[in-house]
């Protein structure tokens, strides 16, 4: 928009790069704070990599991520998401086949859970116990670092010394056993952090099961302790850790964000995918699609990955070296994909059949843990290390359905399955020869665990790593955006020098899963750039 | 007390004179169970109970509650509501007798409609409170929370009304949630229509029903009411077509949730009965239970009710007390106070057991009222509450604090009062999905 005068006064105070869960957050805070707001989203649905597409009519796929456990409440609230439909179905249950036949079943009630854990091992009872007490201690350790901004400890601004006094000062105030298992977690491997509680293998491999979710790690790995906190910092209603379906799947709660973002003022464009940025004199101007439209805003923030966001909307060589460098050797490796099937019924598990009445369906309410001991999860891995998807692979499956019926028509079901291990490069063939092969392999695996269940699928998606980069735009299919690796966390999330949402380019910022403290659906990331912008707008003024 | 019966509750139970149930159980119990037992026990994989006018009440059906919870607020859930009092009211003076006893106008319910209403003394505090669903010009069906036949009886005088209590003759089961139209629908085409707080006789099972809209929950939902040996017919009928949509029993645990986020209030948390109450401070009038609208047309002549005139007189004087409202604690206070005294916040899923009190200010000057159920409502990300707050004080929105102790030490926590109910679907008197 031009002026009489020939003056510039773009449409938006800011442009958002990317529809993704986090980008919509970011727009969300922006837009109520009065800024008039524009997403750019290049599919035809917002959501990035939490989106319920339905590849089958009636049935309502979570293509790519299918559950939600760390979105931080302090985002419910502040974007007034329950007034929009934000409805997390809290599961009920967790189910993890022991491999001989047996199961473990854990639920809402603690108690209940010990004596679960007392049937295969009575020394496990108690350890319980001590395990989610020290590991809850370690959450509420760490947890306040997710809610505020990495400190700049390479600055010198005094904002930033004032950030790096309070991390001293929490740190300080932290009980040094809980700060020594902080630190065994961070280095060590899941294995030996379980070790040093519980005995029985199937108790192990069910704790193990979250230290490995979409990284290159196996459960004996250093590193996998750090992925299992991970994915132990969120909670629902209370419960840390804990983790629920949304109505209507991850894609229902990136429709609710969506809402809330425009119910503030923000606008989404679907289809409009962008090219570059548009810089002068080191500062951002807006950007240019990749039809050629060019929309301008003093405001840029990415919400697309960091290789994205510095190497491929922006010219490289605008950027400090030692931070092109750094970009160009953060490790995303993807090894996840999706298996997910359209089913005429439920499955079976044996040693729990149905009743008659339909009830007895307990154990399909939340996650079922296909990788019954952390040596079957680890033999799994060793595949990945040599460019070659698992033969016996591990799965996080869930019924959704049996939680959300409107998920699929009366009496069918929709069952995610996530899969690993399945590399982005697969040594001596490529995903598009290999892809049933991997499903049947996957398939294979529930058939033993659910005799049966080839009968019963009536579709089956079988999404790859390589379809998570070409869908989602993730590069290399990491469904973090950069992997959870200790080098890659907090401070030098994305980069050091980098993580506080800002970029060298004044007005471009960064708000993926691949800041702090992504990823996984935790909306931190978008809001605490949305909150770096608008200090920065302040100060400007 | 006819003749035959003790006041020992050991024999008294399953053995009542009116009883048109199944035969008396050959050892009386204290506690018993309601027909619809046999099946929901069944699908009970806890066998925990509570007991509710001497019957087993399941607590909850799974090891996860909120499970139920969520059945209700995203799908379907049934719950036993047979411990209820049921009480048959009929005959020429019917109508006349109901209108002097109940708060609200029953003539203005036409046959097939229903009616939720309180009961006064005469000094215009309240008793109980039930449903009524008027069947015919002459004959109405009240459920109570409590046994009321004795002073009905007392209450009837020289009308021509006949009472009866059928409360052992009959099974009520709750059918709430979204879902709950399509199931019931689909045993009982009558339901597709049927207006909220409107009732119509169907056939399910074979079995003749009463299908009413009403219910505990504040969701879309349903009341089934049927013979007692009919009962296992109409819930396996409904257990059948519920399979494919998710339905669960739910027990008290979830419906206490339920029942706070709909704003409804229960005998003997939010108040007492006033004819069982000690002092005034125990007791509750209509307008202060957040029932002020049932009093619409009390003014009317015609109609002398049992309180009515203590009723008009605090109207007019404007003499209440209090005034119910909804509570919502602020979230980021409540996260704040509990991670500063090195707590995990807590979210209480089961509401608090006790009274909490309300104050001007976080020094506690002034109590200015008194919350009576407080839990965590996962639909609403927060916790909410019922409350009693000053009159002055009742307008939405206004900052209160709330009373509350962080290691056994007295502490405060922001919050809010709200209109009531907490959580009001559209669905809940929507005429269509």
């Amino acid at each position: 928009m031009t002026d009489r005068d020939g003056t510039d006064h773009p449409a938006y105070d800011a442009i958002v790069v990317g529809g993704g869960h986090n980008g919509l957050v970011n727009a969300g805070y922006l837009a109520k704070a009065g800024l008039r707001t524009l997403v750019l989203e290049q599919r035809d649905v917002v959501g990035g990599a939490a989106v319920t597409e339905q590849p089958v009519p009636g049935f309502s796929f979570t293509t790519f991520s299918y559950a939600l456990s760390l979105l931080r409440p302090e985002i419910v609230h502040e974007l007034d998401l329950v007034r929009h439909g934000f409805l997390p179905l809290m599961m009920p249950s967790s189910f993890h086949p022991t491999g001989d036949g047996d199961y473990l079943l854990l639920g809402d009630d603690h108690g209940q859970n010990v004596q679960e854990i007392r049937r295969h091992c009575p020394h496990d009872a108690d350890a319980y116990d001590r395990y989610h007490h020290d590991l809850d201690r370690v959450v509420q350790a760490v947890q306040p670092l997710f809610d505020n901004p990495p400190p700049d400890v390479f600055g010198t601004d005094p904002d930033d010394q004032a950030d790096v006094a309070w991390l001293l000062g929490h740190l300080g105030g932290v009980d040094r056993a809980v700060m020594h298992d902080v630190v065994r977690l961070l280095t060590g491997s899941a294995a030996d952090w379980l070790e040093d509680y519980f005995r029985h293998e199937a108790v192990k491999g069910f704790h193990a099961s979250s230290s490995i979710i979409g990284s290159k790690v196996g459960p004996m790995s250093p590193g996998s302790g750090l992925v299992l906190l991970f994915h132990k910092m969120g909670q629902h209603d209370g419960h840390l850790g804990s983790w629920a379906f949304h109505k209507g799947g991850n894609g229902g709660f990136t429709q609710v964000l969506a809402r809330a973002a425009t119910a503030f003022g923000a606008e989404i464009r679907l289809g409009a995918r962008v090219g570059s940025v548009l810089t002068r004199d080191g500062r951002a101007l807006g950007v240019a699609l990749e039809d050629g439209t060019e929309v301008h805003a003093p405001v840029v923030v990415s919400a697309l990955d960091p290789r994205r966001t510095f190497l491929d909307l922006v010219d490289p060589r605008q950027l400090p070296s030692d931070l092109v460098d750094s970009v160009e050797r953060i490790r995303f490796r993807g090894v996840s994909a999706k298996v997910n099937f359209a089913l005429d019924g439920l499955p079976v598990f044996p040693a729990l059949p149905p009743r008659p009445d339909g009830g007895g369906v307990e154990h399909f309410g939340g996650f079922l843990n296909i990788g019954p001991t952390i040596e079957y999860v680890e033999r799994a891995f060793d595949a990945s290390k040599y460019g070659w998807y698992s033969e016996r692979p591990f799965i996080d499956a869930a019924v959704q359905s049996v939680v959300d019926p409107d998920m699929a028509p009366p009496g069918k079901h929709v069952m995610s399955c996530f899969v690993q291990y399945a590399p982005y490069e697969l040594r001596g063939s490529d995903w598009e020869s290999e892809r049933e092969r991997f499903g049947d392999t996957a398939q294979a695996v529930l058939e033993s665990h659910f005799p049966g269940f080839g009968d019963l699928v009536l579709h089956r998606q079988v999404v790859t790593p390589v379809d998570i980069e070409r869908v989602t735009g993730l590069t290399e299919g990491n469904i973090f955006a950069g992997e959870l690796l200790a080098p890659q966390m907090y401070v030098f999330r994305p980069a050091p020098g980098w993580s506080r949402y800002r970029t060298p380019i004044d007005g471009y910022y960064q708000c993926g899963s691949g800041t702090h403290p992504g990823g996984c659906v935790i909306g931190s990331p978008g809001r605490l750039a949305g909150q770096r912008v608008l200090r920065d707008l302040a100060a400007s003024r | 007390m006819p003749p035959g019966v003790s006041r020992c509750p050991l024999v008294v139970a399953g053995n009542r004179w009116w009883s048109r149930g199944p035969a008396p159980p050959t050892v009386a119990r204290v506690i018993r169970t309601t027909p619809f037992h046999p099946r929901l026990a069944a699908l009970d994989t806890q066998g925990l109970y509570t007991h509710w006018q001497g019957h087993l009440s399941a607590l909850r059906y799974s090891a996860a509650p909120k499970h139920e919870y969520f059945a209700v607020r995203s799908s379907v859930g049934i719950f036993d509501t047979s411990p209820l009092s049921k009480y048959r009211v009929d005959g020429p003076d019917a109508e006349r007798f109901l209108a002097g006893v109940l708060v609200r106008d029953i003539r203005g319910c036409r046959p097939g409609r229903a009616q939720y209403t309180l009961w006064c003394d005469d000094r215009g505090f309240v008793m109980e409170d039930g449903v009524v669903l008027r069947r015919s010009p002459t004959e109405f069906l009240l459920t109570t929370a409590r046994p009321n036949l004795g002073r009905l009886t007392d209450l009837a005088g020289r009308l021509r009304v006949h009472i009866e209590d059928v409360s052992d003759g009959y099974g009520m089961l709750a059918v709430q949630g979204p879902r709950s139209r399509t199931v019931l629908a689909a045993l009982a085409p009558e339901v597709a229509a049927l207006p909220v707080f409107a009732h119509t006789s169907a056939t399910v099972a074979g079995a003749p029903v009463t299908i009413s809209r009403t219910g505990y929950t504040g969701d879309l939902g349903y009341e089934v009411t049927v013979a007692a040996d009919r009962a296992l017919d109409v819930l396996d009928a409904v257990l059948a077509c519920g399979r494919d949509h998710g339905l669960r029993p739910f027990g008290e645990e979830a419906l206490m949730v339920l029942r706070i986020e709909a704003g409804l209030p229960l005998l003997d948390v939010e108040w007492t009965n006033s004819r069982l109450a000690f002092t005034d401070d125990q007791r509750v009038t209509p307008t202060e239970l957040g029932m002020g609208w049932m009093l619409r047309g009390v003014d009317d002549p015609t109609r002398p009710f049992v309180g009515r005139g203590a009723i008009l007189r605090e109207l007019a004087t404007g003499a209440s007390r209090w005034t119910t409202v909804g509570v919502v604690v602020d979230p980021a206070h409540w996260n704040r106070l509990h991670r500063d005294a090195g707590l995990l916040p807590p979210t209480h899923e089961s509401p608090l057991p006790h009274e909490s009190l309300l104050y001007d200010s976080p020094h506690r000057e002034h109590q200015v009222g008194y919350v009576t159920s407080l839990v965590y409502s996962p639909v609403l990300q927060r916790h909410v509450g019922l409350a009693r707050v000053s009159p002055d004080l009742a307008s939405p929105g206004t900052g209160l604090h709330l009373e509350l102790a962080v290691h056994h030490r007295t502490a405060t926590v922001r919050a809010f009062t709200t209109t009531l109910p907490l959580f009001d679907p559209p669905r809940r008197t929507a005429r269509h999905d």
